[in-house]
């Protein structure tokens, strides 16, 4: 309270140069998962109202009904997967043109297998002195696996939980890497389910139904974000494999998904819910995670996630639980603010557009331009940029902790830490999407 | 006499809390009486304290409110409804509404429609086809196509009544049109041929007949089948809520179970006692009116 207070006074001074906001009420959209921390954040620590905004959170039932909110109107913006406001804006699925001006993490995801999977995964897998299974654990240990389901004809089922979702394509990713086909999309042909020449099949489920999905025996696997990976070790029924922080180290994450409608109508409200959630995912990180258990606190709501504290907190504090009682430091499982988690880079999107080239989604070659242009229309660092400049005008934030606005291209260096070896340049799309083994490439068309 | 009820309860209890001891689910034990009795005052509790945070949410909106006319005097300041969240008796209240609203609509539609097809026999069959047709539709069914027709008619800059209300309601209608349709143009054509014959010889105009002689005559069909209506619409709203997420009881539910809190299924257990003696209640009460408003009270049991 001692905090909002203060702070209060000295937003309401500059609040001339930022000018109020032209709309006060606003209602955002989230998925019980621990990512969506900055908004409950915002909203507990009084950030919103700092910014003179009245915001009501509302849990979505999945990921698709959560665009469809945001597109007609009755959300006015939500914590989405990053592929969401791309695919949406491209008009893979839903066309809409839908922003983002704040990413909301990195990393926070995790790929789980059932029991009796991880039975079969676990001869495959070297071990360490102390006999605990050595990490990163590759898809080459599932291979054997999938391989004898496709021989005595059984489909082998894995769970993700939005065709353009991040864990789609880590999921792919990983599968891709240890030789196991995932399967193409072909909406040219109005194929959308993304099993063309699959080994391994997979179907969406919204992330707090994986579970009990998996204890259903309907999937064998799945890709999720936290807490739902952590939530199968504390049932005991099943064992998360692998992070995303391990297949992809930093990898972006969630953002947040506003319509180029609603930043163009409402250009002070977008600056200022800016401002808060970058205050939020600065809270979140700051002094080296020390807020991290009120964090897990407010999440452990049943408003918010509503999950166990413990189980939150396994993850939000820096530790990883594999098998029950193989708990593993990870301390950047989850990042909000730190590493400029929370800039919108180019980069960032044009990622998610080449899994969405290389497993068929956009169903023809597009010039590297084409790429570069699609993230510039999704992606708002400009946005960004004035709402972090007022807070460091403001002293709410420190200038050494965003990059420097000044020469900041939007693209981040070529990226090395992939699981598979594979090096990301975001400038050069097409000769990425040609460099895999797995997936299409430049010529390609089903 | 209420000896006997009493009896019921406690075996049912005694029953329930042994075989919730011995169900282990992946979230802990089967939820017993006792956890309910727990979870029960820990929502009082949750409510208590979301109201002491609205409360200090309005004050500060106040202060905020006031800081910025001293800026800018010709700022209009407004008070914003609470933002927080709804708690499990906000959720009870809201699920409340939201049936009587759907009931009633479809008691303003289903009766006069009875009246007038139990009076009229070619109207009966030129409509009893579609009444079959349309009844044995679950109402889960009409969900999606509500969902759609609402957000493509209800467009509004500032609605009064949220769409997520209107499409429960509409739901709800739907689904117990039907019942009160039946009972009351079957009640308007088994009227006793004396009465009949009776504003026959009076010459009572067809507005007057309707008002003095079907209606009064009628009423008894007419409350049972608001009654078998009012018990579907309960039924459908929760099932409704729960699959559109629309605000109530089902959405607390279904919140719970997303939620996989090894609370949750106490609360679930909850929310269902709590489900059942309100549509307990509900009856009662209809069965009330039906009782007030009868002249016949065999009837009315």
């Amino acid at each position: 309270m001692a905090l909002a207070a203060s702070t209060f006074t000295v937003t309401s001074t500059t609040a001339e140069e930022l000018g109020y906001p032209e709309k006060e009420e606003l209602k955002f959209g989230f998925i019980k998962l621990t990512d969506m921390a900055p908004i409950a954040v915002a909203y507990e620590n009084g950030y919103f109202e700092d910014e003179g905004l009245y915001v009501t959170i509302e849990a979505q039932a999945n990921w698709k009904v959560l665009l469809n909110g945001v597109i007609d109107g009755s959300l006015d913006g939500a914590h989405m997967l990053a592929g969401q406001p791309i695919a949406a804006t491209m008009g893979f699925g839903t066309k809409a043109h839908i922003i983002t001006p704040f990413s909301m993490d990195l990393n926070g995801n995790g790929i789980t297998v059932s029991n009796e999977i991880w039975k079969q995964m676990k001869p495959n897998i070297p071990k360490m002195a102390d006999g605990r299974p050595v990490h990163p654990i590759k898809a080459d240990a599932l291979k054997p696996v999938v391989d004898k389901y496709i021989a005595d004809g059984k489909p082998f089922n894995m769970g993700m939980v939005f065709p353009v979702s991040t864990h789609n394509y880590e999921l792919r990713y990983w599968l891709a890497a240890g030789g196991i086909h995932p399967g193409y999309y072909a909406p040219h042909k109005g194929d959308s389910s993304g099993t063309i020449d699959a080994e391994a099949l997979l179907s969406v489920t919204p992330p707090p139904q994986m579970p009990a999905t998996l204890e259903a025996g309907t999937i064998y696997g799945y890709c999720v974000g936290e807490p739902w990976n952590q939530q199968a070790v504390f049932k005991g029924i099943g064992v998360p494999v692998i992070t995303d922080y391990e297949i992809w180290k930093n990898n972006p994450e969630k953002v947040f998904g506003i319509t180029a409608e609603f930043a163009e109508k409402y250009p002070n409200t977008t600056v200022r819910l800016t401002r808060a959630l970058i205050r939020a995912a600065m809270w979140l990180d700051e002094n080296n995670n020390a807020n991290r258990p009120e964090a897990v606190k407010i999440l452990s709501q049943p408003n918010y996630v509503g999950a166990d504290y413990d189980v939150i907190a396994n993850s939000m504090t820096g530790t990883f639980e594999y098998e029950k009682g193989d708990k593993r430091e990870v301390p950047d499982f989850n990042v909000f603010f730190r590493y400029n988690a929370t800039y919108p880079f180019y980069s960032d999107a044009i990622w998610y557009l080449s899994q969405m080239r290389r497993w068929g989604q956009i169903s023809e070659d597009k010039s590297d331009d084409w790429y570069i242009d699609m993230a510039k229309s999704v992606y708002r660092p400009d946005i960004y940029t004035t709402a972090a400049k007022s807070l460091i005008a403001e002293k709410l934030a420190d200038a050494k902790d965003f990059p420097n606005f000044d020469t900041e291209t939007g693209f981040k260096p070529p990226q090395k830490e992939f699981i598979d070896g594979v090096v990301y340049d975001g400038t050069k799309p097409n000769a990425y999407i040609d460099s895999f083994k797995i997936g299409l490439k430049t010529g390609d068309k089903l | 006499m209420i000896a006997l009820p009493l009896v019921g309860i406690a075996i049912f209890l005694i029953l329930w809390s042994m075989a919730a001891d011995r169900i282990d689910t992946s979230l802990g034990k089967f939820p017993g009486p006792s956890n309910v009795a727990t979870q029960m005052s820990t929502l009082y509790d949750e409510h208590v304290a979301e109201r002491v945070k609205a409360e200090a949410f309005y004050e500060r909106q106040e202060k905020r409110n006031a800081a910025r006319l001293e800026k800018d005097p010709t700022y209009e300041a407004k008070v914003r409804n609470y933002t927080g969240k709804e708690t499990f008796f906000d959720q009870i209240i809201t699920s409340l509404i939201t049936v009587m609203s759907g009931f009633l609509l479809a008691a303003i539609i289903a009766i006069p429609l009875g009246i007038a097809i139990g009076l009229n026999k070619t109207l009966n069959t030129a409509i009893n086809p579609i009444i079959q047709i349309f009844k044995p539709v679950s109402p889960l069914a009409w969900l999606p196509l509500v969902t759609m027709v609402v957000s493509a008619l209800y467009v509004s800059q500032d609605p009064i009544v949220p769409k997520s209300f209107v499409n429960s309601m509409i739901t709800v209608s739907l689904c117990c049109l039907w019942p009160m349709v039946i009972n009351t143009s079957v009640g308007v054509a088994s009227i006793d041929s004396d009465l009949v014959n009776v504003s026959r010889v009076l010459r009572l105009p067809a507005l007057k007949h309707v008002q003095k002689i079907v209606i009064p005559a009628s009423i008894p069909m007419i409350f049972t089948g608001m009654r078998l209506s009012l018990s579907v619409a309960w039924m459908v709203l929760i099932a409704a809520e729960m699959l559109a997420q629309n605000p109530g009881l089902g959405k607390f539910v279904w919140d719970e179970f997303q939620n996989g809190s090894s609370d949750s299924l106490s609360r679930i257990m909850t929310a269902v006692i709590v489900i059942g003696f309100i549509g307990f209640l509900l009856d009662r009460a209809m069965l009330q009116l039906q009782r007030l408003a009868s002249w016949d009270k065999a009837s009315a049991q």
